[in-house]
């Protein structure tokens, strides 16, 4: 998702950062297993080229048993899911139903992998760990995306959160 | 129709109906004056027993400081406060409408009202905007869930943080966050803390200065807003005088020029008919 600038604002002591729109230059992904979804995003929301948040949570919830990945616009896809969290019903837009997903800035670099990797009826920790690589490889090659992994499990029992600290993160070839 | 019974509702939000006019005006070389901008630092940490909000005092109009020592730690509630970067006016009116807003929620409900609900007010407010409220924020207060600090952009949107900087001065007030923030700090810490990361902003950003601005708020107790914590910028004994003595210099010659009166005159002022 591109970072639209608009510089209302032409004031020296207020550098292009302050007045551009805040956004999820991002990586985030979903994906079907045997017995549910895992849903998994990095952490970092910029302004221009400062990260304004290194620990943000862009798996946002619905309800108990649906939750959504943030990608763009911050102020925009906050005030949506408000939204559709208090009506329960889509705004609109471009709907389809896929056995996995990634999206965001992030998500061109690694679509050969997911459709390299990805299985149908996997188990939990098998899919867990294809989401935790694909957005790790992701964060490494997208500048716009980075920090920590954020995963939820949802099933039917309810969803578990968890986090994956930058320095805990799968290793790859690093050339 | 619109009557004198029933006038006609006027329409809300803001109006652009001078837009075209306005743009003509730029054109022929009559650009409308800017709005105050507050290049500013404003901060605020999350400490063992409530948060602190700290604020640097300097208002300027591009490369003018227009005002030296200006508060820009507002109250909202009592167990909150937020400070503003950004437009001025714009901070001053969003924190002071939902300021109203939140006392008449505690008149309702009878309770302290939750550091969320002012959080969602302001997001709401700025985001029906987009963006033309050119307020930057950050709010911080304590509830019965504990001590919370909100960053909100003009935009809009939301971060929920245990340390947080805004304004032109945020990268410098940031760097020592990040090397300084740790869990459960003490007050004295955390007072410490603060007063570091705005006078980081005042030496390092121009758009920032003066004086550093506190606000601590418990977790019990009311809040502690301490105006002009510290002066960053004393001014200096002026180390000599431009004043000279009486007879510094030479007398060297004196002439009287005698006035000859040749006559005096008394004239009537006729008071002016109103």
């Amino acid at each position: 998702m591109a970072t639209s600038v608009i510089n209302t604002y032409a004031d020296p002591s207020m550098p292009e950062w302050m007045s551009a729109a805040h956004s999820t230059g991002t990586s985030i992904m979903a994906c079907e297993f045997a017995g549910g979804v895992v849903i998994g995003a990095d952490s970092r929301t910029t302004t221009g080229a400062y990260i304004a948040n290194r620990v943000t949570d862009k798996l946002t919830k619905i309800t108990d048993h649906i939750y959504c990945c943030r990608s763009g616009s911050a102020a925009d896809t906050q005030a949506i899911s408000d939204i559709v969290s208090y009506h329960l019903m889509p705004i609109g837009g471009m709907v389809q139903r896929q056995a996995v997903s990634i999206g965001g800035s992030g998500s061109t670099y690694v679509y050969g992998y997911v459709d390299a990797n990805f299985k149908p009826n996997m188990s939990k920790d098998e899919a867990v760990k294809f989401v935790t690589n694909t957005l790790a490889l992701a964060m490494l090659r997208d500048g716009s995306s980075g920090g920590v992994v954020r995963l939820g499990v949802i099933t039917e029992k309810g969803v578990e959160r968890s986090v994956i600290l930058g320095d805990q993160l799968p290793k790859f070839y690093e050339g | 129709m619109a009557s004198v019974l029933a006038p006609e509702i006027p329409a809300p939000g803001f109006s652009f109906e001078n837009f075209q006019r306005n743009a003509f005006l730029e054109q022929k070389g009559f650009p409308a004056p800017k709005a105050t901008k507050t290049g500013t630092t404003i901060v605020g940490i999350i400490y063992a027993d409530g948060v602190i909000l700290g604020a640097d005092t300097r208002a300027t109009e591009n490369t003018i400081v227009s005002d030296k020592n200006c508060e820009k730690i507002h109250y909202l509630a009592g167990n909150m406060y937020c400070c503003g970067a950004g437009t001025a006016a714009d901070t001053e009116m969003t924190t002071a409408t939902v300021a109203s807003q939140l006392e008449l929620q505690r008149l309702h409900t009878g309770r302290t009202v939750p550091v969320s609900t002012a959080a969602t007010l302001l997001k709401r407010m700025l985001f029906r905007y987009q963006g033309h409220i050119g307020a930057a924020l950050v709010l911080g207060g304590v509830d019965r869930t504990g001590p919370h600090i909100y960053c909100i952009y003009p935009h809009g949107s939301v971060d929920k943080l245990p340390y947080a900087t805004m304004g032109s001065g945020s990268l410098a007030a940031m760097s020592v966050f990040e090397s300084g923030w740790k869990p459960k700090m003490s007050e004295e810490e955390g007072k410490k803390l603060v007063r570091d990361a705005i006078a980081a902003g005042i030496f390092n950003d121009l758009g920032s200065g003066s004086n550093v601005d506190l606000c601590v708020i418990r977790n019990s107790g009311p809040a502690q807003y301490l105006r002009t914590f510290e002066e960053a910028n004393v001014k200096g004994k002026k180390q000599g005088s431009y004043r000279y003595a009486a007879g510094t210099t030479a007398v060297l010659k004196q002439r009287v020029i005698p006035l000859t009166v040749e006559s005096v005159a008394v004239h009537r002022v006729q008071p002016m008919e109103m």
